[in-house]
């Protein structure tokens, strides 16, 4: 058909310039040969795109291959409802993209424009996403290679527990047992003390006085020792020993999420945790770059619409475009199942 | 080639078309989701929950590329140069994993020298430190918080 239509504008093509639409090249023969060279064009582009990709699959399926346990431990800090939410996000956004080029091929251009904003709030709506669960990894110290969770004496980690060891592990599970009840405490003395009478019993007065923010170590050592003199022993000691439980308290609130332990106090991570992670930036991170370069190219294209650029004729860009909004589309397509639904 | 509108330079795809083809891309996204609930290691194939999490991912690529990116309606020539791709990244993959799955860490037992070295260096360090309990009971502090 290409040809038939060449051999046909040829005669006159050339030779008269006015013939030409404003969109087309000159070295072309006419709008259809100018458009499928441009689609050739991106495609090939995004092949290289695919193959650079490919190179990051390559790295995930090697590291997974080696070592599946950590991709079974690290896909359980990632949330599926993000996961799946952006993915939902940009089946959609791509969807509208692709009405906005089916819309254009019609020359509704106001339409064109409503369909392309939508596209780019999809593309926000993804990085949004995106910065949620990134700055919840980052806070959490989850983070690729060597920033991944500063160990404060790694070479701890490599002992051999010896018997004290054991004993301090067993006095940390204790000291944990004991922590789960600090809201109840909490709660008890806070129902107490507003109804404590002016000459209620002393013990409570510390803690009322100082309040729970200056309920410090040294504050409570000085207080207890004053307090010595007319208290019995048992009763400093119930002070003294709701002190760990207070702390607790003060920095946790109630109906606090209960998280998975942390990778580091957590004896079944596995070796080299971190991998998981570095796979998981590079990919996504990439992605998320990728993302962002398709946002600013649909920001041009609506600009390019709206100053009436494009008609049912010339609406390449907004094809070109789509295609590029498709690809990142489908490489989420992959990245979904293979870091959320491990 | 020949769905074309009047006076239009490519297909033309209907949007009730896009519509259903979103639905159906949502719908798979749903089914990948619940089907990594569920194990599939009942057949005693390791790796089935990955291969079923994939082949939905490869649906719904193939619905993408066909409908959204055109490829149905395009030259074939196009569709030519998006599977080769494919197969190149199939390739890279698979020789990578060829690569992997023939290496034997463990061909020559025992440990290089280096790390024998290494290893012996933390084992005199374990026996010092359980020599001295003050000394770990403070490194256990650390490591607490």
């Amino acid at each position: 058909m290409t040809q038939i239509d060449a051999g046909m504008t040829h005669d006159h093509g050339h030779d008269d310039h006015h013939d030409h639409p404003a969109h087309l090249g000159h070295h072309w023969e006419d709008s259809t040969q100018q458009f499928e060279a441009g689609k050739l064009g991106m495609w090939l582009f995004l092949t290289t795109e695919i193959l650079l990709f490919g190179g990051l699959f390559v790295a995930y399926a090697v590291w997974r291959a080696n070592h599946p346990e950590i991709f079974l431990y690290g896909s359980q800090f990632l949330d599926t409802f993000w996961g799946g939410l952006n993915t939902c996000v940009l089946l959609i956004s791509s969807m509208t993209m692709a009405m906005a080029v089916t819309l254009a091929a019609r020359g509704k251009m106001v339409a064109v424009t409503i369909c392309l904003i939508l596209t780019l709030l999809g593309a926000g709506g993804f990085m949004v996403i995106k910065y949620i669960e990134y700055t919840h990894k980052f806070h959490e110290g989850l983070l690729p290679g060597m920033a991944f969770y500063e160990e404060p004496s790694a070479s701890y980690m490599w002992l051999p527990l010896d018997e004290q060891g054991r004993e301090a592990e067993a006095e940390a599970a204790l000291l944990a047992e004991q922590e789960s009840a600090a809201f109840a405490v909490k709660s008890q003395r806070e129902s107490e003390m507003p109804a404590a009478p002016a000459d209620a019993e002393v013990w409570t007065q510390p803690a009322a006085a100082t309040g729970p923010e200056g309920f410090t170590d040294s504050k409570l050592k000085v207080e207890t020792s004053e307090l010595r003199m007319f208290l019995p022993d048992s009763v400093i000691a119930k002070v003294e020993d709701a002190k760990p439980l207070l702390e607790y308290a003060e920095n946790h609130s109630p109906g606090e999420d209960i998280h998975l332990a942390h990778p580091l106090q957590d004896p079944e991570r596995p070796v080299n945790a971190q991998k998981f992670f570095t796979i998981y930036f590079l990919m996504t991170g990439l992605h998320g770059v990728h993302v962002i370069v398709g946002g600013i190219v649909i920001v041009w294209l609506i600009i390019l619409t709206m100053i009436g650029r494009f008609s049912r004729e010339y609406y390449t860009p907004i094809d070109l475009g789509g295609l590029y909004w498709h690809i990142v589309d489908v490489i989420w397509i992959f990245l979904f199942p293979l870091f959320y639904l491990i | 080639m020949s769905n074309h509108e009047h006076g239009a330079v490519d297909h033309i795809v209907p949007l009730k078309m896009l519509v259903g083809t979103c639905a159906a891309l949502l719908f798979l996204t749903a089914v990948t989701v619940w089907v990594a609930e569920l194990d599939f290691n009942i057949m005693n194939i390791p790796s089935m929950n990955l291969i079923v999490a994939l082949s939905v991912a490869t649906v719904k690529v193939l619905i993408v590329s066909m409908i959204f990116m055109h490829l149905r309606w395009d030259r074939s020539f196009i569709g030519f140069i998006f599977v080769m791709s494919c197969i190149l990244v199939f390739l890279f993959i698979g020789f990578a994993l060829t690569d992997t799955s023939e290496n034997l860490p463990n061909i020559i037992p025992g440990n290089t020298p280096d790390v024998q070295l290494k290893l012996d260096a933390l084992e005199a360090t374990a026996a010092q430190v359980a020599a001295s309990p003050a000394e770990s009971a403070s490194q256990g502090d650390g490591a607490d918080r």
